[in-house]
């Protein structure tokens, strides 16, 4: 350290702290308030009313946005609603049809049935007529050779017998067996 | 030091008020370094909040949200600590944070100049919120205002000493107020200039002041912009005593 | 010789007087650790502190920093 910085050294040490030193004082008090005056008039004259201003316009259009996609949303829940009826709509048609088919075949249905059945009734009551002439038939052809069986058994054994007695008699005697 | 030993360190050098253009007397007006990083402390504040805002995009760019980032957040801080009605003070709380943020940190550029490391500086500010802090308490609540040293929470005897701690903390306030943020900014600008003396004189092993320096560096930008915060929190403490001194 | 002993007192002096700027920083740390075991049992909560937590760290600084500046005032202003 050469003699001369020690020198300025000690000087500097004479002067102390800067910050002591009362004769800059007005200097630097002025210049600080001409300082904060002038931020404050760039703060109140141009930036704040600037930027308040844009953070008002970027929420209302955050607003006016949220508005916006509640209605939208809101024509889609209509038209969801929409859609939904027209669906319940065309379900319903189609099960109307349905039903309208299922009752126009059950309608022919029914008639053919009902044919068939008036068919089947007249064939079997035909039947039965045939078969109960044939039974008739049969019961008289019976009634018949038994009472000539009869009469040719009672002249067999020698008695003596008149037609309607023997008659008579044959008959009851197929009614009980009949019965 | 005197007889040439130990290094050749001036830490306060970096505080000297010089005149810009030459001579040696500093009269009120004479442009100063003091001037000259005011200035650009001022430039700053307009190229944050009004050149970024140019566009006034809803959709901000990188700037633009800075700034809003900025204003929010004093909004925020005015609105949360000292109440919704302290709104209206908002723009001198703005001014200055803005001005205390930016003269921390624009001194903290090597051979810069950080005006709010001088008493004179922070002592006219700490005062002036004092000053118009107590004037408008005053003028709002009339003698009511004195009822902040009153504390009727304690038993009646305790009083008139509390109320007398009450009022030496209270006219302490802006000295506390003035002195943190000036002895904050030079402490560190004195010890980065030590680390940086010690990093001329010892040639190879500079290397470890360096480093010391760099992450100094760091901290030291931490402490300008929690500096900055604190005083303005402060302020904003003071006003909602002012507004509201029955708690 | 004499000057050389008030020197040396004047630089023992400032170096007590650095020892406060110790019991600022036992409080910084203090409330900073407080902040953050009140901020794990209630992360919720935390966000809305952090101005008081600025506000304290700022009144145990203060008290520092008063001490640094008597050390500064010793040192080259005395």
């Amino acid at each position: 350290m050469n003699p001369e910085t020690g020198q300025t050294v000690a000087a500097d040490q004479a002067v102390g702290m800067p910050q002591l030193d009362f004769s800059t004082f007005p200097n630097q008090i002025f210049w600080l308030v001409v300082a904060l005056v002038a931020i404050w008039l760039i703060l109140t004259r141009v930036a704040l009313p600037r930027i308040g201003a844009v953070l008002a316009e970027r929420r209302g259009a955050i607003t006016n946005d949220i508005a916006r996609a509640e209605a939208l949303k809101l024509q889609a829940e209509e038209a969801g609603a929409a859609y939904d009826k027209a669906l319940a709509d065309a379900r319903a048609k189609a099960q109307r049809i349905i039903e309208k088919t299922k009752a126009e075949m059950q309608e022919q249905l029914d008639i053919a049935l009902q044919k068939a059945d008036a068919e089947i009734a007249a064939k079997t009551a035909e039947s039965e007529r045939r078969l109960a002439a044939i039974r008739d038939s049969a019961s008289a052809a019976v009634e018949e050779v038994a009472r000539e069986t009869a009469r040719d058994v009672l002249a067999a054994f020698g008695a003596k017998a008149d037609a309607t007695t023997v008659d008579a008699a044959v008959a009851s005697r197929i009614k009980e067996g009949a019965a | 030091m005197a007889d040439g030993s130990g290094f050749n360190i001036k830490p306060m050098d970096q505080f000297l008020v010089k005149p810009l253009f030459g001579g040696d007397a500093v009269h009120w007006y004479t442009p100063t370094n003091v001037t000259l990083w005011m200035g650009l402390a001022v430039v700053a504040v307009s190229l944050l909040l009004v050149y970024t805002t140019r566009g006034r995009a809803i959709i901000p760019n990188r700037g633009q949200s800075v700034a809003e980032l900025t204003y929010g957040f004093i909004y925020k801080m005015v609105e949360d600590v000292a109440g919704r009605d302290a709104v209206r003070f908002f723009p001198y709380i703005m001014t200055l944070f803005l001005f205390i943020m930016f003269a921390n940190v624009l001194g903290l550029i090597p051979f810069a100049f950080t005006p709010t490391a001088h008493f004179a500086v922070t002592g006219v500010m700490a005062l002036a919120v004092f000053i118009s802090v107590t004037a408008l308490g005053l003028i709002l609540h009339g003698t009511a205002f004195l009822r902040l040293f009153w504390i009727d929470a304690a038993p009646l005897a305790l009083r008139p000493v509390l109320a007398i701690i009450e009022l030496i903390s209270y006219f302490m306030r802006p000295v506390s107020h003035s002195i943190r943020l000036a002895g904050a900014m030079m402490a560190g600008h004195a010890v980065a200039k030590v680390f940086a003396g010690f990093a001329g004189a010892l040639g190879v092993g500079a290397v470890v002041p360096i480093v010391a320096m760099t992450a100094l560096y760091g901290l030291e930008l931490l402490v300008a912009l929690i500096q900055a915060y604190v005083f303005t929190v402060l302020t904003c403490v003071y006003l909602k005593d002012a507004l509201h001194p029955h708690h | 010789m004499e000057g050389d002993l008030a020197l040396l007192g004047k630089y023992i002096g400032v170096g007590l007087t650095t020892i406060g700027m110790g019991g600022a920083a036992i409080g910084v740390g203090n409330i900073a650790g407080n902040y953050l075991s009140g901020a794990l049992r209630n992360p919720s909560a935390a966000a809305g502190q952090t101005a008081f937590l600025f506000i304290g760290i700022a009144f145990a600084e203060a008290l520092g920093i008063f001490s640094f500046l008597v050390a500064l005032l010793l040192m080259f202003a005395v």
